[in-house]
């Protein structure tokens, strides 16, 4: 098999038990680099000890945007060996790699051996030791900047802007230990890190969560309630810092059932409102989530996804919460379904499920996952978008105001409480157009069409999906799938083969029509997606028409959809 | 549209009655409660916009699509926690919350906990019944233990709730309990609730004509006014909700809690904040 001709990029992976500092060390090599110009990417795993425990920081660097990652580890650098092979389905590495290692950490465990990959010894420990207040990860630091050509120098910056001009004597250990490290790193061929190409510009380092929170803000969300859950309480802690800054509150509720009413209230009284969760939360969340459809209420439910049923894998992501999403309400609900497609989208899919949620007068469930929400990527600073969201509202002269009256669009003004002649009742009880509770059918399905009605003529086409490529061969995936497709894509182009590249950002409502025009000329379609039954697939089936050719390609988490692995899928549906 | 100042505007009770025709049966104590809350707003001389009554399910939380103000009529059980998120997003409405003893107590029991906790200013107004009303007479967290019902023969056997003495111990600012045989009285007890800031709980008996029939005469014989006034201490109340045979009526307890109104700190630009994300 060909070596796949993706992006050049160097993966990095830093292990060590709790303590040895694994997480701070990734961050500040991410830093380092940043500072010389290159993108990329960090994402975390731990054992599941709540506090210390073996971490792995996975860093993949590379002169152009990375935001999922690579196929393999160039390196792993492990501070030492405890429960190291914890990580092992997590990381792929071959006889290409090259294992930095403390020499006083013991025995190569043995799936280290089976992956074939160099190894290089270093006495960090030792080294630390000679140094006052000398930190072991500093030293693997430096000795690894040596070995792949990153200057030491920004190492050094990365530190002393972490620890803070405040403690020059943390900043000059730090300092004498990465140049320590750097002049004893071991005689190894290390895989070198490309800096040509690499430009310094206006960069963010984000990770998915603060980039949903930001976007939110943009958006013009003003109350937050949330509950705590992994992985999407740092979207919460994110905004209970910044939100009030910018006009606005959070609330820590005492449970789902309460931050979704939480939000239903204050979206009522006329803040756009919004609240994050998990697959827990958000099946609890459900039927207050039908009353928002029924009382006509813009709110938006962020679900971080996670592996499931049940507690599942915490902190590990999988897009296994599409159905409870798309069809966990009871009754006719119609409502909104969006996910972000990488790290950095999650910023715009935010700020446009509030947009939607305003203007539509309807919930939106935000369909993020683990994997872009807890990684940090460095960025192109994106642009400041503005949709000009506004609710429409009840004019001042509003006379015989009727909050459900039925109008063209679908979508009627809503009156907001402390307006003079406004005054109604907000109920999820079927009503008519004035909000009087009935059970008159003709009130059922005036209402039912109103509701329908007011999705289905909306026009979704400006963000929907992304659509890149050309070919005979398609491929439709959503949400966080999408970007290691996106590289498997390219990467398929340099082998001659093209490839249409469809994913989706707009799940519910469907839009037959839109996907029909970018299906135009595709024989064959290949549904990427990370669950075990297919539940994107079956939705696709559902509400669309689709080449009679399918092949669909589900599997659950927790481990990552790789570019590799995506590329794999592609030349199999190219090739038969 | 009115268009005359609030300092000008006067308010009749009949300025608070919407066009909606209760479904409450006859007799049924819910209709008192529903005028008591237009002389309460009378005489506070709320504007009606000024005003949202926010309730769950039950024939209890019926009651805001009958008042001339804005209301949600919600989902079963939850009407604090969205009352919480409104009050907290717009402070300047007054929010009375609407819920019956199954609606508050038994689905909702979590949400009274924090809501008292909390200490946020809202009225909240539980019409007790002692039964499920709506869904004809199953027994509620007050009912008495051998009240005979079709889902609990013979009675549950259970020990009833103290909604009050829960609502001290988890920090209720006001605690008082009306009886609706006496709509002027109730009228009363909802204006000092509203008055008083902070978290405050009105307990209203109101019988339930039609599945618990013995009710309304019952209670009328037995309601009292409090003999002991007011106090602010929590451990006299404690003892005296304790002790109290659920029937004295009047305001029982009225602390001195500051209220919890989490605000903005600024309304900066959100472009603002981009600075902590720029490497
Ligand atoms: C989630 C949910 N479970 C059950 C019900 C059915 N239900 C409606 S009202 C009610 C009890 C109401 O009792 P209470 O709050 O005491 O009000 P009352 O009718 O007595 O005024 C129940 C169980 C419901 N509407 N929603
Ligand atoms: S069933 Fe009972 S509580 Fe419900 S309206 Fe009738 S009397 Fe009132
Ligand atoms: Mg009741």
């Amino acid at each position: 098999m060909t070596q796949p001709r993706f992006a050049p990029s160097l993966s990095i992976v830093l292990t060590g038990s709790g303590g040895a500092g694994v997480m701070t060390a990734g961050q500040t090599l991410l830093d380092a680099a940043t500072s010389c110009g290159l993108y990329g990417l960090m994402t975390r795993s731990t054992g599941p000890q709540i506090r210390g425990g073996e971490a792995a920081a996975m860093i993949r660097l590379s002169s152009r945007p990375v935001q999922c990652p690579g196929d393999r580890f160039d390196i792993l650098l492990a501070l030492d060996f405890d429960n190291v092979q914890r990580f092992a389905a997590e990381l792929p590495l071959d006889a290409g790699s090259l294992i930095i290692a403390d020499s006083g950490a013991g025995d190569l465990p043995d799936f280290l051996k089976a992956s074939q990959a160099a190894t290089a010894w270093l006495p960090m420990a030792k080294l630390a030791k000679s140094v006052k207040g000398g930190r072991v990860s500093m030293v693997a630091l430096g000795a690894l900047a040596r070995l792949i050509g990153l200057p030491e120098s920004s190492i050094v910056e990365a530190v002393a802007a972490s620890i803070g001009r405040k403690k020059p004597e943390a900043v000059a250990s730090s300092e004498q230990a990465v140049l320590l490290g750097a002049a004893n790193a071991p005689e190894a061929k290390a895989p070198q890190l490309s800096l040509s190409g690499a430009a310094p510009g206006a960069r963010w380092s984000i990770t998915g969560n603060e980039a949903t929170g930001f976007g939110a803000i943009r958006g013009g969300v003003k109350f937050v309630g949330g509950y705590p859950i992994t992985p999407a309480t740092e979207i919460l802690e994110w905004m209970a810092h910044t939100l009030p800054q910018c006009g606005g509150v959070l609330m820590q509720a005492e449970d789902e059932l309460a931050s979704i009413n939480m939000v239903i209230g204050a979206s009522f009284g006329g803040a756009p409102a919004l609240t994050a969760t998990a697959g827990p939360g958000l099946s609890l969340m459900i039927e207050s989530l039908g009353l928002a459809v029924a009382s006509e209420t813009p709110v938006v439910v962020v679900d971080v996804m996670r592996s499931g049923p049940s507690t599942g894998i915490a902190t590990k992501s999988e897009q296994s919460d599409l159905n409870i999403a798309v069809y966990g309400l009871h009754g006719d609900a119609p409502h909104v379904v969006t996910a972000p497609l990488s790290i950095s989208d999650c910023l715009l899919t935010a700020q446009w499920s509030v947009h939607l949620a305003e203007t539509l007068q309807t919930p939106v469930i935000m369909l993020s996952d683990q994997s872009i929400g807890q990684a940090r990527a460095v960025i192109d600073k994106p642009p400041n978008l503005s949709f000009g969201t506004q609710r429409l509202t009840m004019g001042a002269n509003a006379e015989n105001y009727a909050r459900y009256a039925l109008t063209e669009s679908g979508v009627s003004p809503m009156a907001i409480p402390g307006a003079p002649g406004g005054q109604y009742t907000a109920d999820g009880l079927t009503h008519n157009q004035k909000g009087t509770p009935s059970s008159q059918a003709q009130d059922h399905i005036g209402q039912l069409d109103k509701r329908q009605g007011k999705l289905d003529r909306f026009d979704f086409s400006a963000h929907w999906a992304d659509i890149e490529g050309e070919g005979e061969l398609a491929i439709i995936t959503w949400g966080s799938s999408a970007e290691p497709l996106r590289e498997a894509v390219e990467a398929a182009r340099t082998e001659g083969i093209g490839v249409k590249l469809i994913a989706l950002r707009l799940i519910a409502p469907a839009q037959p029509e839109l996907l029909a025009a970018a299906l135009a000329g595709a024989k064959r379609v290949v549904i990427v997606e990370q669950s075990h039954s297919g539940q994107f697939w079956r939705y696709l089936r559902a509400h669309y028409d689709l080449p009679a050719d399918i092949v669909p390609i589900a599997r659950p988490g927790p481990l990552p959809i790789r570019p590799g692995e995506a590329l794999e899928y592609i030349r199999k549906a190219a090739r038969s | 549209m009115n268009m005359i100042p609030d300092a000008v505007r006067e308010f009749k009770p009949a300025d608070y009655k919407s066009a909606v025709k209760p479904v409450w049966c006859p007799g049924c104590g819910d209709h008192s409660v529903l005028v008591s809350f237009q002389r309460a707003f009378a005489e506070l001389g709320l504007p009606p916009e000024q005003i949202a009554i926010i309730s769950g399910i039950g024939c209890s939380s019926r009651i805001p699509a009958y008042v001339n103000a804005y209301g949600f009529h919600g989902v079963h059980g939850r009407s604090l926690a969205l009352a919480s998120g409104l009050k907290v997003a717009r402070p300047d409405l007054t929010v009375v919350v609407a819920s019956g003893d199954g609606d508050g107590f038994s689905i909702g029991g979590n949400h009274f906990l924090h809501a008292c906790r909390r200490n946020i200013d809202l009225t909240y107004i539980v019409m007790d019944n002692r039964i499920y009303g709506m869904t004809k007479g199953q027994p509620s967290p007050t009912t008495e233990p051998d009240w005979d019902t079709a889902i609990a023969p013979g009675g549950t056997g259970l020990s009833p709730f103290h909604p009050l003495v829960i609502a001290l111990a988890s920090g209720a600012n006001f605690i008082a309990r009306g009886f609706t045989g006496d709509v002027g009285g109730c009228a009363k007890l909802i204006i000092e609730a509203i008055r008083t800031p902070g978290f405050s709980f009105l307990q209203l008996l109101s019988p339930c004509v039609t599945f618990r029939p013995d009710q309304q005469k019952q209670w009328k014989s037995t309601v009292r006014t409090a003999v002991v006034p007011e106090t602010d201490d929590p451990g006299r109340a404690a003892r005296r909700l304790m002790t109290d045979d659920g029937f004295n009526v009047g305001v029982l307890y009225r602390g001195h809690r500051e209220p919890y109104r989490p605000h903005p700190i600024a309304d900066l630009d959100p472009a603002r904040l981009e600075a902590e994300f720029e490497v």
